[in-house]
């Protein structure tokens, strides 16, 4: 294998780098192209079939799809820190929340005077509250790019405050992950206070329409499927950009060795914030999306534990790796549904024996065992390869091969 | 606030210039640094010319470590001045600034980045914006390219490139980080053991490499290995309990008898 | 096998404690005692006499009797005196022997008597005959019983009487408090009848003799003699023309603002209490954290659940032996330690020692450890929350004067902790165990390199970490209900303790946990408890950026 890799190297120098940038590529086309493909067949499915044919998918369904795709898009916006850039944050759910608190206020507003209470300025709750006027920060909370712009910035300013405060005095590891948790807790307690204005412990529900159109309607909600699936295949190939360019090799290197990236002229803190900032955006983008699919709101979402499951869907699909982090969220999420239905107890026993066990025994996700497979399914050799060394070198191995196989051509 | 020559605001390290008009490039004067009490460096005085090579001895616990530290902003004084040049003060800017201002480093320890390849650990510590906005949308220029490629072949890691760097020998990531030094192009290159788990024939290359650099850039070295300060060496500081002790050339040193006391005394210690 | 005989010296200590106050109280008993049985003869020829007169006694001839009676020290005609009060007081038809007689559901009457001790029995209305009093003879039997508490051995009985009478003072027993005043010796009692003289003067006095009662009142917290100044105050007229009432206004004023000030005093010094008590608390919940955090790095996020589980076993303890609920916290403590202990070894063996080097992987395992072993929790117990009995002298308070008192679970609480962290630390200074463990957690190869065996190292401190989380659950189960959710609540906030400490040194865990516990305990009032929890979290991550290692931090270049 060594020998192989020199020899190449030495006969064509250059084309390495671009040859592992051609096989990301191609993994990128293979990732949007099946997730655009699934959801065409879902939206086919759900449209042309009848109920009661085997091939129907019901609107339950496509919601319930449309909700893992926001989990995914979550786990993307984990995986971007901590897989990358070692960011091990226990409150990307406080990001999620916000985000999700921000179309939930637009969607409040929309309801208008249908509410329980009839009132056509104030939403329900405030109305049980007796105020009599809306806080100044639901101002404008009734236009839609108003909401588009809270989605980004609420959670981009948190992050970006935290961020400055935690990286700037180089608080990471341990700590770093305790202060998030800490963060997050402390939002749940503030939401859970009626004075807040964010509807107390019920939050914001009751939601009617959105941009004009019924939620009840199944038309709606495929149409806020597709809209998610578009949403991530979006971010997934701006997250791309991202880790292979030349901010994501510094990034990686921070993760690796903080300290030398610094005596290299690098300043990792400033690194660190961006990453977080944009993480915590795409996060807050997954939250505005899921509100509208699941019809509600509250501060339960900001709960510790809602954070931690959306690392252990990291962790399951394997870091460091993007598409694993799709495949993470997806496969936990589906297998949360049928647990729960089936027997609701033993969910968190499940889930407690996958952490421990991902983390024992499958460092890498099933990301991390993918190469071993397709290589085995190839009929190949599995690479030899030492436990230390991940994804990079994984991709390294492709690159090497489709080299072989070029020169051969 | 730093300025250049003419006295303008420099906002961008990276523009640094240090005023080198009276021949020193580093200047450390009367610096001390303790921990709990422990005097790791005690009035310390060192200056360091343009474009020489300085050979860092002493015992284990003298302060060369710290020295370094200290001048890389990894570790701030509790007293005393260090500048970059004459007008430069290095104790206002942090690891980075420092980097970036020209002085490079390579750790007693190899540190390189090991998830990522030998390429793209030397593409990172090159010379140039280091700034975020530049790195997302960073393109290698083939000017670029040939300065990476002319590294490459300095260090000897031609074949490597494309290894993660973590699966380099002790002695290739030693050398893979003097080439992510040269790469930063730095005026100042501090270098701690460099020559430390490597062969014989390394070790030769090593010291002719380090000779070579010298003139277009300072080079200080700290070292154990006698042998190889002896082939290096043009002007020696012999530091003792976070000091300076003696100074001057090898055979001045070694004639010296307060350094022969100390070091005869820490080998009947 | 150093910490158990340390723990079993706490629970030592503590039984002596409940020793020397019984047997306080036991001295106390026999001493009244004792003092009775010298009277014995003498009072029971006398009241026998009364006895005989009183059935026959003509209203006007029974106030003499009521103050023969009160002259007597001794039970029987204190109870005589509080059944004539009452209108049970009878004599039986037959032989009149007096008795007392209670009504029962069956409209028969069931008779005590009071100077025999002959058997209870119950008879009909026919057989007896009620001893008639009036309003005057009520009154006069009050100020004799005031008088007979007033003078009763038990200095705890006369301050209760002249709290009593503190509030409702009356002429007869102002008189009596005259008397009695030169001759009491009892400091607090003698301030306590000073003080309502002072009152009373206060109220009826000239205004030279006000003037002098509120010079000496100015210094008492009674909640009576505030009242009573303020009641003065607002007598006054707004612009005294009168010299003297001037003066007698200014002092009445100052003497308000000596006491507010006294009391906003004593209302810090509460607070600090609370706090520190809140920060015992804490101490023990992080103590256990800091320890495996210092010496392995590692950061176990099922910590709380040990806490839970200690608290747990004392619901177990008291559900096993519900006859010994006095000494269940005894059992439970080093049980807890033992359960939580042995888990904590279990997790070590099986899942964080295979994760070294890697904390955050580590954080996430002991995170699905604490999820299994809530659900763990939830399966057998119920998620529902159970409730721990507090032992018989864990309640009550100690009061330090009326405006402050100290609870005995927090004051106990407060000595347990401190108990614990000194025997901590002397076992890390002093035992060889302690001495590998503080070699492990400052240099892991060194130690390693002098044939210390760091995973064994590792084990036992994972297990004493857990273990004390455990014994802060037997704590915490004496101050919140016990249920599944009990760690989760504390494992953020021990975090918090032990950055803020900083690591690898239990004086700054000490100083973080009081710290935080006393500011949480300031702010609440003021901001309400769920804004003092965020106040003292953005707090802390500003103070990190001052002190990224927390308060004392470890120094040199190992740190890092």
């Amino acid at each position: 294998m060594t020998s192989s890799i020199s020899t190449n190297s030495s006969t064509k120098e250059t084309s390495t780098g671009l040859m592992a940038k051609l096989s990301g590529l191609r993994n990128l086309h293979v990732v949007i192209g099946i997730l655009l493909l699934a959801t065409f067949y879902v939206s086919v499915c759900n449209l042309a079939f009848a109920e009661g044919s085997a091939l129907h998918v019901s609107d339950y369904t496509v919601s319930l799809f449309g909700k893992y795709l926001c989990y995914a898009l979550l786990a993307l916006a984990v995986d971007l820190v901590w897989g990358y850039c070692g960011i091990l944050s226990l409150g990307h759910g406080a990001f999620f929340t916000l985000g999700g608190y921000a179309m939930g206020m637009y969607l409040m507003r929309q309801i208008g005077d249908r509410g329980v209470y009839g009132n056509p300025d104030l939403p329900d709750f405030m109305v049980f509250l007796n105020w009599t006027e809306m806080p100044w920060y639901w101002a404008g909370s009734d236009s839609v790019l108003w909401m588009v712009a809270m989605v980004f910035i609420g959670p981009g300013i948190l992050a970006y405050v935290f961020g400055m405060l935690a990286f700037r005095s180089r608080v990471s590891g341990v700590y770093l992950s305790i202060m998030t948790q800490a963060v997050t807790y402390a939002l749940m307690l503030a939401f859970f206070r009626n004075e807040m204005g964010f509807g107390g412990n019920n939050g914001l529900t009751d939601f009617k329409e959105i941009m004009g159109f019924s939620l009840q309607s199944p038309s709606t909600k495929l149409g806020l499927f597709i809209i998610t699936a578009l949403v991530l295949a979006v971010a997934y190939v701006v997250c791309h950009y991202i880790v292979n360019s030349k901010m994501g090799r510094v990034v990686t290197a921070i993760r690796d060795a903080e300290n030398r990236v610094r005596f290299v002229g690098y300043k990792p803190e400033d690194y660190k914030v961006w990453i977080y900032v944009v993480s915590a955006m795409i996060a807050g983008l997954a939250g505005a999306l899921y509100v509208p699919q699941v019809g509600i709101i509250n501060p339960g979402e900001f709960s510790p534990l809602n954070s931690i499951e959306m690392v252990i869907w990291v962790a399951v699909g394997g870091r460091n790796s993007l598409y694993g982090a799709l495949i993470g969220a997806i496969v936990v999420s589906y297998a949360k549904t049928r647990f729960t239905a089936i027997m609701p107890e033993a969910w968190l026993f499940a889930l407690g024996g996958l952490f421990v066990l991902v983390t024992l025994l499958l460092p890498k996700g099933i990301a991390g065992m993918l190469p071993g497979i397709m290589d085995k399914l190839k009929g190949k050799n599995a690479p030899e390869e030492e436990a230390t060394a991940s994804e990079p070198s994984a991709t390294d191995n492709s690159a090497t091969e489709n080299k072989g196989s070029e020169v051969k051509s | 606030m730093i300025v250049d020559k003419t006295g303008t605001p420099i906002t961008e390290t990276e523009n640094i210039q240090p005023d080198t008009r009276h021949g020193v490039i580093l200047y450390v004067e009367d610096v001390s640094v303790s921990f709990d009490g422990f005097k790791a460096l005690n009035d310390m005085n060192l200056y360091i010319n343009d474009g020489e090579l300085r050979c860092l001895i002493g015992a284990n616990g003298a302060g060369k470590t710290t020295l370094m530290d200290v001048i890389t902003g990894k570790t701030r004084p509790d007293t005393g001045k260090v500048s970059f040049g004459q007008q430069v003060d290095l104790l206002q800017l942090d690891e980075a600034e420092i980097a970036n201002a020209g002085i490079g480093r390579k750790f007693q320890k190899p540190t390189v980045f090991e998830q990522l390849s030998v390429f793209e650990n030397i593409e990172l510590s090159l010379k140039g914006n280091k700034g975020i906005w530049a790195s997302l949308f960073h393109k290698l220029n083939g000017e670029q390219n040939d300065r990476i490629a002319e590294i490459l072949h300095t260090i000897n890691l031609i074949q490597e490139r494309n290894y993660p760097a973590g699966r380099l020998s002790h002695g290739q990531k030693q050398w893979l980080e003097i080439g992510m030094l040269l790469a930063a192009k730095p005026r100042v290159l501090l270098v701690d053991e460099p020559v430390a788990g490597m062969t014989g024939q390394e070790t030769e290359r090593t010291a002719e490499l380090l000779t070579s650099l010298a003139g277009e850039h300072s080079v200080v070295v700290v070292e154990h290995d006698m042998a190889f300060v002896r082939s290096i060496a043009r002007t020696v500081t012999v530091l003792h309990q976070g000091s300076v002790l003696a100074e001057g050339t090898m055979s001045e040193i070694q004639s010296n008898p307060e350094v022969i006391q100390v070091y005869l005394g820490e080998e009947q210690g | 096998m150093l910490r158990i005989n340390a723990l079993r010296m706490i629970t030592m200590r503590l039984i002596v404690l409940r020793l020397a106050i019984v047997l306080l109280s036991v001295f106390v008993c026999t001493h009244t005692y004792a003092q009775d049985n010298t009277n014995q003869t003498d009072s029971s020829l006398a009241l026998s006499n009364i006895a005989k007169q009183l059935p026959k006694a003509k209203l006007s001839k029974m106030p003499p009797l009521v103050k023969q009676l009160g002259a007597i020290k001794d039970p029987k005609s204190r109870l005589i005196l509080e059944s004539l009060l009452e209108g049970e007081l009878y004599y039986e038809r037959s032989g009149f022997a007096i008795v007392r007689a209670q009504m029962n559901d069956d409209k028969k009457y069931v008779l005590s008597y009071l100077l025999t001790d002959a058997q209870q029995q119950t008879v009909s209305k026919s057989k007896i005959k009620k001893i008639r009093t009036n309003n005057r003879l009520r009154g006069q039997i009050r100020d004799v019983l005031a008088k007979l508490d007033l003078t009763d051995p038990d200095s705890s009985v006369r301050i209760e009487a002249l709290k009593q009478l503190i509030d409702k003072p009356n002429d007869s027993a102002i008189q009596t408090i005259k008397e009695l005043l030169a001759e009491e010796k009892d400091e607090d009692v003698n301030h306590l009848m000073q003080v309502i003289l002072q009152v009373q003067l206060l109220k009826t006095g000239d205004d030279q003799q006000k003037l002098a009662a509120v010079e000496i009142l100015k210094t008492s917290l009674e909640p009576a003699v505030k009242n009573m100044l303020t009641q003065q105050l607002a007598v006054l007229p707004k612009k005294p023309t009168d010299q003297q009432q001037i003066v007698l206004k200014k002092a009445i004023t100052d003497a308000l603002d000596t006491i507010e000030s006294k009391r906003q005093f004593y209302g810090v010094v509460e607070n600090i209490f609370f706090g520190l008590s809140l920060g015992s608390v804490l101490l023990l919940a992080a103590i256990g954290l800091a320890i495996t955090f210092g010496v392995m790095g590692v950061i176990n996020m099922a910590h709380g659940e040990m806490i839970m589980l200690g608290a747990y076993t004392t619901y177990v303890v008291q559900l096993i032996w519900p006859h010994l609920i006095e000494y269940s916290l005894f059992i439970a403590i080093p049980l807890a330690f033992l359960v939580s202990g042995s888990v904590g070894i279990i997790i070590e063996r099986c899942v964080i020692r295979f994760l070294k080097g890697r904390p955050l992987e580590t954080l996430l395992a002991t995170f699905g450890i604490s999820l299994i072993l809530q659900q763990l929790v939830r399966t057998v117990f119920s998620p529902l929350n159970r409730q721990v009995a507090a032992p018989e002298w864990m309640s009550g308070s100690l009061q330090i004067n009326p405006v402050f008192s100290l609870t005995y679970n927090r004051l106990y609480i407060i000595i347990f902790s401190l108990m614990v962290f000194f025997a901590l630390l002397t076992f890390f200074k002093k035992s060889s165990l302690g001495l590998h463990v503080r070699a492990v957690s400052q240099n892991r190869e060194m130690a390693r390199a002098l044939s210390i065996k760091s995973d064994w190292v590792d084990a036992i401190t994972f297990g004493l970490g857990s273990g004390i989380a455990g014994v802060a659950g037997v704590v915490l189960s004496q101050l919140t209900n016990v249920g599944p959710n009990l760690g989760q609540a504390y494992i953020i906030d021990s975090f918090l303790v032990v950055v803020f400490g900083g690591v690898g040194n239990l004086w700054g865990t000490l100083v973080a946990a009081m710290s935080l516990g006393s500011i949480n305990k300031f702010l609440e009032p003021i901001t309400g408890s769920v804004l003092a929890n965020i106040i003292v979290l953005v707090g802390l991550v500003l103070f990190i950026q001052k002190r990224p290692k927390g308060l004392f931090p470890q120094k040199g270049r190992s740190a890092d």
